[in-house]
């Protein structure tokens, strides 16, 4: 792996970072990622991300689950070893009901959270590329990645981000 | 965006920083334990020491040894497991409905809460494994191939709903407290060094915060929250189908699936409240969960207390005006047969005690709080006895008529509940973080008193 420099803005204030977002960006440089201590609203909308869509795997998963459900208590009920209970249906529809509600709704759990952790490579034995420790604890952080701005300088960059309201500019080495 | 609620009380007091959250809350999990907590874990396994000797012997015994009869065929065991059930249903009630609901209150509890749900749900599991008798074949209850020794299950029962049921909302309340606690397992795991930073950094999956992850983070919770408020409202609802798809005068009523729901949200806050009250004090949380959420939950207590007082009525009404004899006697017996002093219970503890909260006073009130709380979980306990016990220690044939009466089996296996949901509650606190820094942090700006540092911005 080639060797990555970053320059790392540190803010202590969710709303100068939001600014500053804009403002870096504004600028014409590249912001690697932002890292916060939790979800800062409308942080996402000022790096121009997409909006998420969790919901689509939810809903596949969650009518794999409704199928699967539906196929076994018909199969086993139905067709595998039909029992009369008191000459009723063998395959009464409404007593099928929690069953596949139930399954529908593990399935779209945790088919949607497995979704999310391969998508975020998220995973015990990861080891996290970490900018800054106090990015979980109270500090909101910036990364610039310098290969990615080759025409701006790191001087330029540096002052952009101490303008910004930056406490403190610090250089990271991956 | 900062926008400040005027009829709100401050959420956090106490003048903090983010930094100050993070602090107070790993506090615990870095430091030595207290010598409070260790008394009260030491506690704890005392009495789960004691309740395991009475599990091994009600499964070396066999289920003779609890005072059941031929016509009381069900009784402490379906009672405790109904309660502990119930129990459960406060924290995914607290962390889904109040997510979806926009409250930010929430914050404070939810993590403790959610703990609650399992280790309650688990208590609830115990009591299905005792009363199969031999739990070695509790695999028996899962839809495996005839060839495995036992036909199909049977999808018709309700008490495999049940078990489908419990067995998803466990999972679910699982994954979903999981994946709450994930960056505040980063948040220690940046804190620390050596082993606690192997295993935190192994449960905190390598979550960094980046603003990508916190945006996919927040549309993942809020569906995982809309998945999970119909499955709380299912689980009790099929619990309730246990008794209402029988036959048996005082169980076959329609009005039971919003009944025990209702129920289970009373009694599940009430032992929020509870843990909270010890919590607060013990750990030195006032600052985050204030006499403001303690207000709240007790408002809550109060509603759906009503709402359970309103459904014994309407049971009663509905029993006398059906015009059907054995469901008017039924309902006769329990409030004046020989087991009247349950019915009493249950009514003077579930609808007349929180009306105490119509008073803000009272509702502030720690130890009002705490008692009522107790008073509570008591009475929603002497519900489903009644309910359960009254219903079947008359049936149909007066010539098997009796009463029921505990044996140590009952006693002792109630106890272990309580021994195992205390013993996981306080290695909880101990090792995972009671309050949720994440969202406590994230709601401060807007609804608390937060210390301001002096700033050099010159955007």
């Amino acid at each position: 792996m080639t060797d990555n420099k970053f320059l790392v803005g540190i803010y202590d204030d969710e709303r100068v970072v939001l600014k500053a977002v804009e403002k870096v960006r504004e600028s014409g440089i590249k912001i690697h990622e932002v890292f916060t201590p939790f979800p800062v609203h409308g942080l996402g909308h000022a790096l121009g991300y997409k909006m998420p869509r969790m919901g689509v795997p939810a809903f596949l998963f969650g009518m794999t689950g409704t199928v699967c459900a539906f196929l076994l208590t018909f199969w086993t009920m139905g067709v595998d070893w039909p029992m009369n209970v008191g000459g009723k249906n063998f395959f009464p529809f409404p007593t099928n009901i929690p069953i596949v509600f139930e399954l529908t709704v593990l399935f779209a759990a945790f088919g949607m959270a497995f979704t999310f952790f391969f998508m975020e490579g998220l995973g015990p034995t990861v080891k996290p590329l970490i900018f800054d420790p106090r990015s979980t604890d109270d500090k909101f952080i910036m990364a610039i990645d310098l290969g990615n701005n080759i025409s701006v300088t790191e001087g330029v960059i540096s002052d952009t981000l101490k303008d910004s309201g930056a406490i403190e500019v610090n250089i990271k080495e991956v | 965006m900062e926008v400040v609620s005027p009829i709100r009380e401050k959420l956090v007091t106490g003048n903090k920083s983010y930094h100050d959250v993070t602090v107070d809350v790993c506090r615990h999990v870095e430091d030595e334990p207290t010598k409070e907590w260790k008394i009260a874990f030491g506690v704890s396994l005392l009495v789960l020491a004691y309740g395991s000797f009475w599990l091994g012997k009600t499964w070396w015994e066999g289920l003779g040894i609890w005072g059941l009869n031929k016509t009381v065929n069900w009784a402490w065991d379906i009672t405790n497991f109904v309660w502990w059930v119930g129990i459960g249903h406060a924290g995914t009630l607290i962390s889904a409905v109040l997510l979806l609901f926009r409250q930010k209150w929430r914050t404070s509890i939810n993590r403790a809460a959610e703990a609650m749900t399992i280790f309650a749900v688990l208590c609830a599991a115990s009591f299905i494994l005792m009363h199969m008798g031999r739990p070695w074949l509790a695999y028996w209850a899962l839809p495996l191939p005839n060839t495995f020794g036992s036909l199909w299950v049977n999808f018709n029962s309700p008490l495999i709903w049940d078990v489908f049921a419990i067995s998803t909302y466990f999972s679910v309340s699982l994954l979903f407290w999981f994946i709450g606690m994930v960056p505040d397992l980063a948040t220690i795991r940046d804190r620390a060094t050596g082993v606690r930073k192997t295993i935190y950094g192994a449960l905190s999956l390598g979550w960094t915060g980046g603003a990508r992850s916190w945006e996919r983070y927040e549309d993942l919770s809020l569906i995982l929250a809309g998945l999970a408020t119909p499955l709380v409202l299912s689980v009790h609802t099929i619990v309730s189908f246990d008794f209402a798809t029988s036959v048996i005068p005082g169980w076959h009523t329609t009005i039971f699936p919003p009944y025990f729901v209702a129920g289970a949200i009373f009694s599940g806050f009430a032992m929020v409240q509870n843990l909270m009250l010890f919590t607060r004090v013990v750990y030195k949380l006032e600052d985050y969960i204030t006499l403001e959420h303690i207000g709240l939950m007790n408002k809550i207590i109060l509603v759906t207390g009503s709402v359970v007082g309103v459904a014994y009525i309407t049971e009663f009404f509905i029993a006398a005006y059906s015009g059907v004899q054995y469901e008017r006697y039924a309902f006769f017996n329990r409030a004046t047969g020989p087991l009247w002093w349950s019915y009493a219970a249950m009514m003077s503890c579930n609808v007349l005690s929180p009306q105490i909260f119509w008073f803000r006073k009272m509702r502030e009130n720690i130890v009002v709080s705490f008692v009522i709380a107790v008073i509570v979980n008591i009475g929603m306990w002497f519900e489903r006895f009644v309910i359960i016990v009254t219903s079947l220690h008359r049936d149909y044939l007066p010539s098997s008529w009796t009463y029921f009466t505990p044996r140590m089996g009952d006693i002792g296996d109630y106890i272990f509940s309580f021994g195992f949901f205390f013993t996981l509650f306080f290695l909880f606190t101990k090792f995972l973080p009671v309050i949720n820094m994440a969202e406590v942090k994230a709601v401060m700006r807007s609804s608390s008193e937060m210390k301001e540092e002096p700033k050099k911005v010159t955007a």
